[in-house]
Parts: structure tokens; C-alpha cells; sequence
């Protein structure tokens, strides 16, 4: 029974030109002479015959609903023009990110979203020809102000943010840092301790083949923590003194 | 026995490794005895100029360089008459696997540096380039392999290297499309017999089977321990 579960957990790793065999083609996958196989390096899956491929490389590849974080490249009179990470750009519709009325002839939509300006938006449709719309209506959108950007391989990210965003949680627990994370491979983070979250999030990426990465990560984020603390300590008390020494001798100069 | 000791249907050593470039998107770098390519992929990425896009389909742009150490005299660096054709040469027998259709609008560039040259650079950087491509996750039909063969002495001998190229009567390089049996590639050099062409296209084919195991292989070294212990 164990070995069962097993067994339909475990996702076969395939290489292009390796076989899947017999059914229909999805994503990653071509079907040919009767047979399916593989276009990526990836994990291989099968769900009622329809083949598919999980890539484990590669550039981010824009999918309906995902999740990303984008920056203003353009304003247009009634859209902004947005870098997904893609080798495609995106557009977000005024309507699709403001809820109020907005008069265009009297209205600078710099107002709302600048240029270069980082925001998390909801990819909302795809057409053929590789036109995306970003909407950002959904509670979870917004605007990133502040704040530090870390660039992951996308094929890297459902580590990052782990089982039912256990490892992102995690991180922000011990860093005390507000982190998103965008489906496209980019990261915001904010907070005091930035560097370290930035740190732990890079270790992730390099090491992200790696068993029981969540508690490497935990036990290299605490003992990062406690010297932190410890070199805060020392350096407000050092601090202290200097200023103490400053204003004396300053108040012996008068 | 030839000049380097090897027998007349045997490979030069082979080595590969994958991921040797930081910045690149996928590279790889690819060793036959003394030559040796490094190849890194970037993209699929906007194109520009502008008017080199193309509507329906990614265009592959690839550049071959020797490096102006890698032969015995000094190669005088940049752009020769040779390295445009060889990037061109390498374009086309790198286009029938790539699924370009899925990224219109996009460039895939394929940089090639020759890092030492003895003998059969192109095909070396084939092999490399292939592996970057599927390193860079640009969906792929099948992988190409590449070797040369060719008669030395009026014997038929595969991979030519060193001195065979240059003493050599005929020097035939080929690209293989494993999964289809097909060439995508084929060059020569030198006057052969029909029958003896034939042999020596049969023995490229058998070499490049070959260096397709060896490709397959490390790739999937590469990647071996994502696919086990997947919990996401």
C-alpha cells in the first residue's frame, strides 16, 4: 500500500526526445507517430493519458493565474506597460487596476503606478500571440513599495515558497521581513533584515535539490538571528558610548 | 592503428559538463581529445533589432568563435569568412529539433567559443550547443549529435583529429538527428568513391550514437537529484 503512494508520487525525470508513451500531449510534451515525448528536461506526469512535462530549467513561461511581480516599463493613455520577467510584456488595463473613476483628460496615471514602479498582479488572460493582460482586482494584489528584489529561477519558486508556503513563512517568521513571492522568479523582500531573508532565499535556489532543505534553512536563519541580536547589542552599547563621548566633547570645544 | 593510438572505428575521449556559465540561461561545454567548445544560451529573449522578429516563430541566432589561443598559431580574433559560415552551418542543423514555433517573437541566442581546436570544432560545438539548449529548457524534438569521419591513408576512420586532418584525404563531418535517423548536417572535403562515401556516412552515424549516450547521460546526471526527492 506505502509503495503504492510512493510510487504515484514520484515523477519521473525525463530528458527531450524521451518517451512518455501512448495518449495526448500538454504542456512540454509533443505527440508524434502515435507516440508522446518530451521537449524539456523535466518531471515527467500523467493524468488520464495526457502527458505532461514539469520543467526543472528555463526562463519563466507566462501561465493564466499566475501570480507576479512586474515593474512599470510605460505609461499609455489608459494603460500601463508592465516587464514580466518574460521575453513578453504585459499590459494592465486601468480598469483592471484601480476601482475607482478616473477621468483620463483631467488624470495623470503616473498618479498611481509610476515608472519602475514594482507591483503583484494576477496574469488574467494569454492569447496566442503571446498578449498578456494583468489584472489586479484580486485582494492580494498591490503595489510593492520599498523594499529589496531577488531574481530565482521560476522553475525554482514552489521551493521557495514550500509546502503550502511552509519554507516562505518560516523565513519570514525568523526574519521578520515581508517577502513576496512572484510566480515569474522574482522576490520582494522588506524589513529590517533583509540581507539575511535575501541570503536564505538564494541558499534555496542553489541548493534546492537538497533533502530536508527546510531545516538547513531553519538552523543557517537562527544562528544568522542570534548573532544579529548579539552584534545589535553590542553595537547600540558602543553606540551609546560614542555618542556620549561626542557630546562631551563637544560640550568641552564650547 | 592510427596516430593516436586509437582504433580505426573509435571516438576520441569524451567530456561534458552542464550549467559552466553563470550568467548564461543554460551552457554547457563539451571535450572530444584536444577540442573543446563551451556553449551558453541566452533567451528566449526580446529581439533586437526589432525587424529581425518574426510573427509566428523564435529566430535562433548563433555565433561560432575560435578563440585566438586555441591553435598553434595565433588566430587572429573577431569574425572571419570561416566562423560566419560555421555559424550558419550550426544554425541549420540545430533548427529541425527546436520547437521555435513555441516562442514567436523571441531570439534563442547560441554562443559558441572554441576554447582548443584539433580537429572537428563544429561538431564539438554542436554537441555543446545541443546541451545548452536543453540546459536553457528550449523545448527540444531530440538532441543532435555530431562527429566527423572520414579516410586517412585510404583507410576510413572515424573522428578525425590532429594530423589526420590535415594529412587526411577526406574529412566528412555530419550532425544526427538520433530519433529520426536523419543528418542534419553533412559536409566533406576531399574526392571519395560512391561506395566509400556511404561507409564513411554509415561509420559518422554509428560514432554520433555514440556521443548521443553520452550526452543523454549527463544530462540526466545534472538533473538526478531534483527528480527524486520532489516535494513541491
Amino acid at each position: 500500500m506505502e509503495e503504492v503512494i510512493i510510487e504515484r508520487k514520484e515523477r519521473k525525470l525525463v530528458i527531450p526526445g524521451e518517451e512518455l508513451g501512448e495518449g495526448r500531449a500538454g504542456r512540454g510534451a509533443y505527440y508524434e507517430d502515435g507516440k508522446v515525448f518530451s521537449k524539456l528536461v523535466g518531471l515527467a506526469e500523467n493524468r488520464d493519458n495526457l502527458h505532461f512535462v514539469i520543467p526543472l530549467n528555463g526562463i519563466y513561461n507566462p501561465k493564466r493565474g499566475d501570480g507576479i511581480i512586474g515593474k512599470v516599463v510605460d505609461i499609455s493613455f489608459s494603460k500601463w506597460i508592465i516587464d514580466i520577467n518574460s521575453p513578453y510584456q504585459a499590459t494592465l488595463a486601468l480598469n483592471e487596476a484601480v476601482d475607482e473613476f478616473v477621468d483620463l483628460n483631467k488624470t495623470d496615471l503616473s498618479k498611481f503606478f509610476n515608472y519602475n514602479d514594482l507591483i503583484f498582479a494576477e496574469i488574467f488572460s494569454m492569447s496566442r500571440t503571446k498578449m498578456i493582460q494583468l489584472s489586479m482586482k484580486d485582494r492580494k494584489c498591490r503595489k510593492l513599495r520599498g523594499g529589496r528584489v531577488v531574481h530565482v529561477t521560476s522553475a525554482k519558486v514552489p521551493r521557495i515558497i514550500g509546502k503550502n508556503g511552509s519554507m516562505v513563512e518560516m523565513i519570514k517568521e525568523l526574519t521578520g521581513t515581508q517577502i513576496v513571492v512572484g510566480q515569474n522568479g522574482i522576490v520582494w523582500v522588506k524589513g529590517e533584515n533583509e540581507d539575511v531573508a535575501i541570503e536564505a532565499i538564494n541558499v534555496i535556489d542553489e541548493k534546492s535539490h537538497m533533502q530536508g532543505l527546510t531545516d538547513h534553512v531553519k538552523t543557517m536563519l537562527t544562528e544568522k538571528m542570534k548573532n544579529r541580536s548579539l552584534v545589535k547589542h553590542v553595537h547600540t552599547e558602543e553606540d551609546a558610548d560614542n555618542n556620549k563621548k561626542h557630546s562631551e566633547e563637544e560640550e568641552n570645544s564650547y | 592503428m592510427r596516430n593516436d593510438g586509437r582504433k580505426f572505428n573509435e571516438l576520441r575521449p569524451m567530456e561534458a559538463k552542464i550549467g559552466v556559465l553563470k550568467n548564461a540561461v543554460g551552457s554547457a561545454y563539451f571535450k572530444m581529445g584536444n577540442t573543446i567548445a563551451i556553449a551558453g544560451v541566452f533567451g528566449p529573449r526580446e529581439v533586437h533589432p526589432k525587424h529581425d522578429e518574426d510573427a509566428e516563430k523564435a529566430i535562433l541566432r548563433t555565433r561560432y568563435n575560435m578563440a585566438s589561443f586555441s591553435t598553434e598559431t595565433r588566430n587572429r580574433p573577431g569574425p572571419s569568412r570561416r566562423s560566419k559560415e560555421i555559424s550558419m552551418v550550426i544554425r541549420n542543423a540545430l533548427t529541425p529539433v527546436l520547437f521555435l514555433e513555441d516562442y514567436p517573437k523571441t531570439a534563442i541566442d547560441v554562443y559558441i567559443e572554441v576554447l582548443q581546436a584539433d580537429a572537428s570544432t563544429r561538431c564539438v560545438s554542436l554537441n555543446a550547443a545541443t546541451l545548452a539548449l536543453a540546459d536553457a529548457g528550449v523545448p527540444m524534438r531530440d538532441f543532435v549529435a555530431s562527429c566527423s569521419a572520414g579516410k586517412v591513408g585510404d583507410k576510413i576512420v572515424l573522428d578525425i583529429a590532429g594530423k589526420e586532418d590535415t594529412d587526411g584525404q577526406v574529412d566528412l563531418p555530419v550532425a544526427y538527428y538520433p530519433k529520426k535517423r536523419l543528418l542534419t548536417l553533412i559536409q566533406m572535403d576531399g574526392i571519395v568513391t560512391k561506395d566509400e562515401l556511404k561507409t564513411i556516412v554509415s561509420l559518422a552515424k554509428k560514432g554520433c550514437e555514440q556521443i548521443y549516450e553520452v550526452q543523454k547521460k549527463v544530462i540526466k546526471e545534472k538533473y538526478k537529484e531534483v527528480g527524486h526527492n520532489d516535494n513541491s
